[in-house]
């Protein structure tokens, strides 16, 4: 299966498990959904379980946060991360803090599904990757699959959450492998072991990051797109680096993270979104805190730059495998 | 806030009156029992004849939006525009007719499909398809691409991707105008999809209480994306949709150029009137997919084709007029061909201008341009 289709088997087969789960979204219903992870789930569920709703962000997760507080499941699409903001308020004032302000009465199971990231000549408010707004929000939980596989088990484990989660789609991935480089041949997921999707319910636990490449001079960590740009980076310049996936960014799997970093001692973060105020920020802290005595040099951030996502010059502001093997070389060279 | 609005109320109040002029401050307008709503919805005027003239302006002004959006079309088939593009094929009598009576000064604002209004307010095509292509003598110098161009000089607004936003936006100008006390208006224009964006309403309290001469002109082509309007519309009859903020809206026959007109006629006078904003609710269709990447496969073929007949296409509608009126197909023709010379040469000119300079990534950000990459 590709990214859409292992998304689209996921709601699929928790549609069919419980009752209580819903989907709704722009377009999500009669049509599919614009990316179609949607597919085909109206015909089959009923238009109470899966449907269109107005374009009404703020309204589609308001409504989310209520029917979640009476005990139903509802997984929402807002078609692009760029457009989630009108949601926002509701996002961190409502959903993140029923479950502190209600003394633990009510909360909001709900998974709010966002396509995100660039690659895909989208522009300014086609493009973004707000993960870190996210984060920085205590009571949300960040996702961010890579692969097929894992977007299934991650998504089935984020429905199945309690907490609200947030559950970013590297769009770019939808339909096929990306590694950053623009010229090369569209590469199909079929041939790849971790397009391998099984059609039954599968769980990945949330904060549970995934080894991607095992190495000894640098630990590399990476989310969504950039972990495919970050492997080619490595196998284009020969540092033995590790790569570790992280999948979900809130919770975040600190003990991997550490583990590794001690043994390399060099740490390499990347991400698409600009750096300033970065979720790379986070990281880079952590790291420190707990990795000081181990580092033998710098920790080095990979972002987009701190500008608005261009129209003109879409590979220019992506940060593509060079600026990952830059990276890298520079925290060989202490 | 408060003494601002006051002044702007007061300076209206004492500079104006029109016909139905509701007195400033918001208690006062509230609707008696028996006033009902049916001053709200209104008829939209009579079809005024066009001159031979405006008739043929319309043929020219609709007719340079068409061919734009075709070539977009081509040169996007091309490879040569990437991203996201949205044409405005058969919404053109729509702008059109309200261009034709907007004076020196009015805003103009709208979404992402965002052409023709650029062109109607007599942007350069060859600037709006430089930004299409990302090249240095766009609009937006190729950083903003199809969905985000602005023009100070001809009062231009943009060009928003963010569906909705445009309406408060749109707004605000319609506030600074009453503020400065200029007897301009702003055309806000939007979709009927974007209409369910909360912001909307709250845009439209805020218009009628403080009086602020905005038309919203919404255009509906029946369609946000996929979803027709009745998949995503409680109240389908967009021209009410200010009924309860107390704004009047007409429907209009958004492919008849003449209809347009009058409606923004009456609209245009009623708002530099001082009597608050309007809505005219413009039924018109959109001829291609959302964008250049949708099939449109929620919709049948019959039904596109219907719209696009003779009978209800805007521009075959004044072609055959202009015929009709005793205009040669020779002169016809001769139109047809300076228009085409006009977007042969801003295509031409939007593939040899040259990309910009990368150091432009970092121009515009703020006020002072002090960063640099890091
Ligand atoms: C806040 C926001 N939500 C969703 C979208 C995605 N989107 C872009 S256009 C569109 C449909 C808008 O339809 P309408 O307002 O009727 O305008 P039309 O495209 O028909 O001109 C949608 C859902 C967006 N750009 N912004
Ligand atoms: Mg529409």
């Amino acid at each position: 299966m590709n990214m859409v289709q292992a998304l689209n088997s996921a709601l699929d087969v928790k549609l069919e498990d419980d009752p209580d789960i819903l989907t709704f979204g722009e377009d999500v219903g009669y049509f599919g959904g614009v990316f179609r992870v949607t597919d085909k789930l109206q015909e089959k569920y009923g238009l109470t379980r899966c449907f269109d709703t107005p374009i009404s962000e703020g309204g589609i997760v308001a409504t989310a946060i209520g029917m979640g507080a009476y005990g139903l499941r509802p997984v929402v699409e807002i078609q692009f991360a760029d457009y989630i903001l009108p949601a926002f308020d509701q996002l961190v004032s409502e959903a993140a803090r029923l479950r502190y302000r209600s003394n633990g009465e009510f909360w909001a199971p709900i998974t709010v599904r966002v396509p995100y990231g660039g690659g895909i000549f989208g522009g300014q408010t086609h493009s973004q990757s707000p993960e870190a707004l996210f984060a920085h929000v205590v009571g949300l939980k960040s996702v961010i699959p890579s692969n097929p596989y894992d977007a299934k088990g991650l998504l089935i484990s984020a429905i199945e959450d309690d907490d609200p989660v947030i559950f970013f789609e590297p769009k770019r991935l939808y339909n096929g492998l990306f590694e950053g480089r623009p010229d090369d041949p569209v590469k199909p997921w079929k041939d790849h072991p971790l397009a391998d999707v099984p059609e039954d319910v599968y769980r990945i636990p949330l904060g549970k990051a995934r080894m991607v490449r095992e190495g000894a001079d640098v630990t590399v960590l990476a989310y969504g797109t950039m972990v495919h740009v970050a492997l080619s980076a490595i196998e284009e310049c020969g540092i033995d680096a590790e790569l570790i996936d992280l999948r979900s960014i809130v919770p975040l799997d600190i003990d991997a993270i550490v583990e590794s970093v001690q043994r390399t001692g060099r740490c390499v973060i990347a991400h698409e979104a600009s750096r300033y105020g970065g979720f790379g920020g986070e990281l880079s802290a952590l790291v420190q805190e707990r990795c000081f005595h181990h580092l033998r040099a710098p920790i080095e951030r990979v972002a987009g730059w701190d500008t608005p996502y261009p129209h003109a010059f879409e590979w220019d502001y992506f940060p593509g495998p060079q600026r990952v093997i830059d990276a890298m070389q520079r925290t060989q060279e202490v | 806030m408060a003494t601002s609005r006051e002044t702007a109320a007061n300076k209206r109040s004492s500079s104006k009156s029109g016909p139905a002029r509701r007195t400033s401050g918001g208690a006062k307008k509230a609707a008696t029992p028996d006033q009902g709503q049916s001053d709200l919805i209104r008829k939209p005027p009579e079809i005024a004849k066009f001159t031979t003239e405006e008739d043929s302006q319309a043929y020219r002004d609709m007719l340079l939006i068409r061919r734009f959006e075709e070539k977009a079309g081509q040169l996007y088939g091309r490879g040569l525009i990437g991203g996201f593009c949205h044409l405005y094929i058969g919404q053109e009598a729509v702008v059109t007719g309200v261009q034709m009576v907007l004076k020196e000064g009015d805003q103009v604002i709208t979404a992402y499909r965002d052409h023709g209004h650029m062109l109607a307010t007599g942007m350069d095509p060859k600037g709006v398809m430089a930004e299409l292509t990302g090249r240095r003598g766009g609009y937006s110098k190729g950083k903003g691409g199809s969905m985000h161009m602005f023009s100070r000089d001809k009062h231009f607004y943009g060009g928003h991707g963010i569906v909705g936003a445009q309406v408060s936006l749109g707004t605000g100008l319609a506030f600074a105008n009453r503020y400065r006390g200029n007897d301009n208006l702003c055309c806000t224009y939007f979709g009927d999809g974007a209409a369910n964006q909360g912001q909307v309403y709250e845009s439209f309290n805020m218009a009628s209480l403080w009086d602020l001469p905005v038309i919203y002109i919404i255009e509906n082509n029946q369609y946000a994306m996929g979803t027709s309007v009745t998949r995503s519309s409680a109240e389908t009859h967009f021209n009410q949709r200010g009924v309860s903020f107390r704004i009047p809206g007409m429907e209009v026959d958004g492919m008849d150029v003449r209809a347009v007109k009058a409606a923004a006629e009456e609209a245009a006078e009623f708002v530099r009137g001082g009597n608050g904003p309007i809505i005219l609710e413009m039924k018109t269709y959109r001829y291609r997919g959302h964008s250049m990447s949708d099939p449109a496969k929620y919709r049948s073929k019959e039904e596109v084709d219907k719209m696009k007949d003779r009978e209800h296409d805007p521009i075959e509608r004044v072609k055959a007029r202009l015929i009709d009126g005793g205009m040669s197909e020779e002169d016809v023709k001769a139109i047809d061909k300076e228009i085409r010379g006009v977007i042969n040469e801003a295509a031409e000119f939007a593939q040899n201008d040259p990309e910009p300079d990368p150091s432009e990534l970092w121009t515009d950000i703020y006020a002072e341009d002090g960063s640099e990459a890091a």
